[in-house]
């Protein structure tokens, strides 16, 4: 065997691809509680999409028979206990996409992991168990906590699909068509109350395979695709493209004795935030406030050209200027831009607002102990660390409805609403308007563990 | 839809998610190059590190790679891998550190149970040692979520204590990409940034890319002994046991490791895209293929990590 060697640039050049297509992998997080079935049903997604080897079937099969739920629990104190700790990612493909599963836990610090699993997600998939819920007085179905739960968490963190999967309509029998009608209308009422866009709604039998991997036509009723071929299809998350152009700068290269000097300066690389770069843009530099003007965009792999959200850039700027790791590149809007002129064809970019040093969030809570008002908190804002305080703990949430409760702490898991001073001033965005400008997280400054996540207001 | 494993459906195979695999890789091997003051990059010579170095090269640049290239060597190594390192090592103009498991066994720090005993689990304990002497802070590896269980548990930024030790139940949440990786005294990170490729992934980066691998990758002839379902190779440190039959067969090895615990499977394959076609119709894992240590146990790999080992 020759090995050759060649210096290959890619085939796809990525660094102006469209959004919203299907070619990426799509990242999907399962939820439901313990018994609903979600091991069984990813289990049934990998056997059935051929994903899983003869080994791995080996050890897991009794008697023949495999046991889908144990392909998921991968650490022996998870056997042992038969509970799943921490979230798992499981991989497969089919012809046209790849897909990552984040499996996360259904029991107990299910915040904790269901904020790690939904804050990287493309979809969720909410399990509901047929065989669990219970027919009240009118006829209607009262759906369980932990839907109502899991959903609202993922619509806050905007997992922008959301599919309901009724599992375990099997065990229904000849009553399955009218189960599935009468959850369908609870979930969709439910939805609506919430403003949770659902995607679709699947009668399932994880167990029996019906409409997971093939779909089962005009079973309980239904005739939509499988839960796998509407994953095939759904676009992976939106960037976020139509808020003005930021960039947090990840780390500087510097060319020493690079023929690439004869500009002598530096390339920022980073991930673009929102908005798209382009060679000639304005942009000021946070915190410094300087302004410049970018005069190259690479992608990741170094080829040039216009760079949306989502996705790296390398930044060259036309003059030196103090940039370090940490600081933000942002639009410069011209003044000419009017934000008030409705009559305008396309609306106008509008400019961030000023960098501000006080900040009101959801804090979804992670540290086994609570947070109190007065601690300081070591915080991360795209590449930056800050220092910030816990000002004022305005309320905590009941995640099963959301309604706000005075308190004076938030506890583990728990998630709630504060507010907090920081040590240098950030260009704060909502977290409904960006998710990377909008989120933060609190590190300990003693135990420099995670403690909590933020979703700017 | 599910007819992925029909060779026939290759014409139809996407590749275009490895652009986001490998945006994603960039940015974690940048990540790490901007965070830590002394991280080093876990190079074998195997295929996934040299998918790494690969998106190293494209991330920094030819003679720029902003940390050594740190190799354990359990001196069970095949040359080929050994000398590919070597070669490839100088070709991008990275510095180069290797340390052996006899070196720590000469210190006494490596005691094996007895002289055949595969030291696949002892560099766990080199390791650790080249940690200490250089006071590295961030080692990154090639490990993969889809090789393993306890794999597909671990984070991308995986804090160890100063034991090196990795706890499962006391993982910091990854949120976003807001890598948290501040660290006490002592304490590292052991990052992973293919940790979302498979082992196809990895196959067609490779034939997309035109990836040198050693030669051991593709089909060759070799003698070889069948043990319980496995191909043993027979070397001087894997001789025959009495009774068995050498035979020369077509092989490839799927993963190179250690010789005395790695096996090649039987196979024609004599490109990346043979073998992409190949791992298409597999239906044995990568490691169920090819791992003697792996089998002892279903925790054994969770065991191991919790001590030290990648």
């Amino acid at each position: 065997m020759t090995a050759t060697i060649s210096i290959a640039t890619p085939a796809h050049s990525t660094g102006t691809s469209s959004q919203n297509d299907t070619s990426s992998a799509l990242r999907f997080i399962t939820c439901g509680s313990v018994d609903d079935g979600k091991s069984t049903l990813i289990g049934r997604l990998l056997v059935d999409s051929r994903s899983v080897l003869q080994d791995q079937l080996a050890n897991v099969s009794k008697s023949g028979e495999a046991d889908l739920a144990l392909f998921t629990d991968g650490l022996s104190a998870e056997r042992e206990q038969g509970i799943t700790i921490d979230v798992a990612y499981r991989y497969f493909a089919t012809p046209t996409r790849k897909f990552i599963i984040g499996d996360a836990p259904g029991h107990e610090q299910y915040t904790r992991n269901m904020v790690t699993a939904a804050s990287s997600a493309h979809a969720a998939v909410v399990l509901v168990d047929a065989t669990k819920l219970k027919w009240n007085v009118d006829g209607m179905v009262d759906l369980l906590p932990q839907t109502r739960r899991h959903s609202l968490l993922v619509n806050l963190l905007r997992v922008p699909g959301i599919i309901f999967a009724v599992n375990k309509l099997d065990a229904l029998g000849d009553d399955a068509t009218a189960a599935f009608a009468k959850i369908s209308e609870a979930l969709q009422a439910f939805a609506k109350q919430a403003g949770i866009n659902v995607t679709a709604t699947i009668p399932m039998s994880a167990l029996k395979g019906h409409n997971v991997v093939e779909s089962t036509p005009g079973w309980c009723g239904y005739q939509g695709p499988s839960l796998l071929a509407l994953l095939e299809t759904l676009p992976v998350t939106a960037a976020e493209t139509d808020v003005p152009f930021a960039f947090p700068v990840q780390w500087v290269e510097k060319f020493h004795n690079s023929a690439d000097t004869s500009q002598g300066r530096r390339v920022f690389w980073g991930r673009v935030a929102t908005g798209t770069v382009h060679v000639g843009d304005t942009v000021s530099i946070h915190p410094s406030g300087q302004t410049a003007v970018v005069a190259q965009v690479v992608n990741h792999a170094r080829v040039p050209g216009s760079i949306a959200a989502g996705h790296g850039a390398g930044i060259t700027l036309d003059r030196e200027v103090d940039v370090s790791r940490g600081d933000w590149l942002l639009a410069q809007v011209t003044p000419a831009a009017d934000p008030d002129d409705e009559f305008a064809d396309t609306p106008k970019p509008r400019a961030f607002a000023e960098a501000t040093r006080e900040i009101k969030a959801t804090v979804a809570w992670m540290d086994d102990e609570p947070l109190v008002a007065g601690r300081v908190y070591l915080a991360l804002h795209g590449h930056r660390w800050i220092k910030a305080k816990v000002k004022r703990i305005v309320h905590s949430l009941d995640i099963n409805t959301l309604q706000e409760h005075d308190a004076t702490e938030i506890a583990p898991n728990a998630i709630g609403h504060i507010e907090l001073a920081l040590q240098e001033a950030i260009t704060a965005v909502p977290y409904a308007q960006s998710r990377v400008l909008g989120s933060l997280i609190l590190v300990d400054t003693a135990s420099h563990k995670t403690s909590g996540a933020l979703l700017l207001s | 839809m599910n007819a992925m494993t029909e060779p026939t459906h290759f014409d139809r195979l996407s590749n275009q998610h490895l652009d986001a695999l490998e945006e994603e890789t960039i940015f974690i091997l940048r990540e790490v190059a901007a965070a830590f003051e002394r991280p080093a990059l876990l190079f074998s010579g195997g295929k996934d590190s040299l998918v790494m170095l690969k998106c190293a090269e494209k991330a920094f640049g030819v003679g720029r790679i902003p940390y050594p290239l740190l190799m354990i060597d359990t001196g069970h190594n095949f040359h080929e891998v050994t000398d590919f390192r070597d070669f490839r090592a100088k070709e991008l103009g990275a510095e180069l550190i290797v340390r052996s498991v006899e070196d720590s066994m000469a210190r006494g720090t490596v005691r094996l149970a007895h002289p055949g005993e595969s030291r696949n689990v002892h560099q766990s304990v080199t390791l650790l040692e080249a940690i200490d002497e250089f006071r590295f802070d961030a080692l990154i590896g090639g490990a993969r979520r889809d090789e393993e269980k306890a794999r597909a548990k671990e984070r991308i930024f995986s804090h160890r204590d100063s034991f090196g030790q990795w706890q499962p139940k006391a993982q910091r949440p990854e949120l976003w990409t807001l890598f948290n990786t501040r660290l006490q005294p002592g304490e590292h990170f052991r990052v992973f940034p293919i940790s979302n490729w498979t082992e196809l992934d990895v196959w067609q980066y490779i034939e997309r890319e035109k990836i040198a691998l050693p030669s051991l990758y593709y089909t060759h002839k070799r003698d070889v002994v069948e043990r319980k379902g496995l191909l043993v190779p027979v070397t001087e440190l894997t001789p025959p046991k009495e009774g068995e039959t050498i035979e020369s067969r077509d092989v490839r090895f799927r993963t190179v490791g250690d010789i005395t615990c790695t096996c090649p499977v039987e196979s024609l394959a004599a490109t990346a895209a043979d073998i992409v076609i190949e791992t298409l119709a597999a239906d044995v894992s990568e490691r169920g293929a090819t791992r003697m240590d792996d089998k002892t146990s279903e925790a054994s790999m969770e065991k191991r990590k919790k001590d030290g080992y990648f």
